[in-house]
């Protein structure tokens, strides 16, 4: 159990650190970086829930693609200038707040799951396995899981549309 | 977890490990082989019987040549590029089912390093991370052609590690697991995937030279054009890190093509084998029969890069997003209609 610790902290340390200097480094590259490596330390935290599967699916959509594409734009459009213009107090206020807000929905989350977890662990079914997942999502939450591609094909044709528009102004 | 177990698993990573360098050395040896075979040349013969310690020499020359740094705000960031490209080269092999198992001092031994029930995913993951290696590296080098390289190379690999993915989703449609053991286990006997899914291995063979930066899709480094691409400021052992990943990525990608194509490490008769001479020797053959498997595909990789000349950049967007992805979404599809009419 110790050594579990060990590693809990030594993940959350770099976790920690690593979020912090996202924000705080200068260089727009330095700090996409730093989030790939928070991203894979989110990962081991993952796998220390024994959530092989979200674990992996986790660095191929954040790390593998994501964030690629992250560093491919910033690296594109050389955006090397250290320094932005700073937004204004009541603007990184609002953000705070908002992702305040998002953090105590994603608790309500967990909470609420917790019944559904003691169910799995005294029937003593593998919930991490890619099996009883794939049938969770296709049967209880087949209509969240169905809207979440809708709304994910919506925000690319979003994109799509916008960069076209772009284009005949100019 | 006991110590007998442990022995066990870091004996067959050290094995697979030592494998995968020795593949990759040889690998540089064999591509100029049958480089100057297809061109009608001796090639390399100096260094031992038919030039078999080329390798080796050449490995010693990049050890001792002078190495260069050039003029960067991002020294740390140099150095990690080549470290990113190697070890995510080597971290691919150890999902990778070699053989069945051997019966050795009482237990028995699976030939493969870990047996997880994602493998298949945790291969993409990797894959997708080894991108880095080359971003990473072509921008930390302070040099446009270096960037332009790492740009291309990104841009690729995205490009077809989606296709990659579709095209595998409709072989696990078919097999039902992401485990590459049990993906080997079910072609047992001839039963083998390319029969069954043409082009989805079509398609995976394509985003396969794709992602190992190979002829006809080495944009990334393309010499003509970009001079060395993303290593044109690497030298010494540190260019020959990005070299050797570019082999040994070659070598583990075969690797995977065989296991998910072609059967994996069975072979004809392998069941008579282990019925009537014994487990260890069938098992044994097995896994010679995967490394003719994957030698043939480095062969085939090599053969590939002598024939056909290397993409427009325009022409490889065309065929990874026009033609490869509409052609797997299709392949998904039928699959499924058929998988609804035949079982």
């Amino acid at each position: 159990m110790s050594t579990l610790l060990i590693i809990f902290y030594f993940l959350s340390a770099i976790t920690l650190a690593t979020a912090f200097l996202t924000i705080i480094s200068k260089n727009p590259i330095h700090s996409a970086i730093y989030l790939v490596i928070c991203f894979f330390s989110v990962a081991g935290h993952y796998l220390l829930f024994n959530a092989q599967f979200l674990a992996i699916v986790h660095i191929i959509v954040y790390s593998g693609a994501i964030m690629v594409l992250f560093l491919f734009t910033i690296m594109l459009m050389n955006l090397n200038k250290e320094g932005e213009p700073h937004k204004k107090i009541a603007t990184k206020l609002a953000a705070v707040i908002s992702f305040g807000l998002v953090c105590f929905v994603m608790l309500a989350v967990f909470i609420k799951a917790m019944p559904k977890m003691e169910t799995y662990r005294t029937s003593g079914q593998d919930f991490q396995s890619i099996k009883v997942l794939g049938k969770v999502l296709l049967n209880e939450y087949m209509v969240p899981f169905e809207f979440a591609s809708v709304l994910l094909l919506v925000a690319m044709m979003g994109v799509v549309l916008l960069s076209k528009k772009e284009k005949t102004i100019q | 977890m006991d110590s007998a177990f442990i022995i066990e698993k870091s004996v067959v990573i050290l094995v697979v490990f030592a494998l995968t360098m020795i593949m990759a050395m040889y690998s540089t040896w064999a591509e100029r082989k049958v480089a100057a075979f297809l061109q009608d040349r001796v090639g390399p013969n100096r260094a031992g019987w038919g030039g078999l310690l080329q390798p080796l020499a050449d490995g010693l020359k990049l050890f001792s040549k002078e190495e260069f740094s050039p003029n960067t705000p991002n020294k740390f960031l140099f150095v990690v590029g080549p470290a990113i490209a190697m070890s995510t080269a080597l971290m691919t092999s150890a999902v990778i089912p070699w053989g069945d198992k051997l019966h050795l001092f009482g237990r028995d031994i699976l030939l493969q390093a870990t047996d997880i029930d994602n493998a298949l995913l945790y291969i993409f993951a990797v894959v997708s991370v080894g991108v880095y290696g080359i971003m990473i590296g072509g921008w930390a080098s302070n040099n446009k052609f270096s960037l332009m390289g790492a740009v291309r190379a990104a841009s690729q690999m995205v490009s077809y590690e989606v296709a990659m993915g579709l095209s595998m989703i409709a072989l696990l449609m078919m097999t039902g697991t992401l485990s590459l053991r049990e993906i080997s286990a079910q072609q047992a006997g001839m039963n083998w995937n390319v029969f069954y899914q043409p082009v989805s291995f079509l398609i995976f063979l394509i985003c396969a030279f794709a992602e190992t930066n190979r002829t006809p899709f080495d944009l990334a480094e393309c010499e003509s054009e970009l001079i060395g691409g993303y290593h044109t400021e690497y030298s010494s052992m540190k260019m020959g890190f990005y070299l050797f990943a570019e082999y040994a990525n070659m070598f583990i990608s075969s690797a995977i093509l065989a296991v998910l194509f072609f059967g994996g490490y069975n072979y004809p008769g392998m069941q008579w084998m282990v019925e009537n001479v014994g487990v260890n020797t069938a098992n044994i053959l097995g896994f010679l029969a995967l490394f003719i498997k994957i030698c043939g595909f480095i062969f085939f990789y090599m053969w590939v890069r002598w024939t056909i000349p290397r993409f427009r950049y325009d022409q490889l967007m065309h065929l990874g997003w026009k033609v490869l992805i509409p052609l797997a979404i299709l392949n998904i599809m039928v699959t499924g209609i058929c998988l609804l009419l035949f079982k």
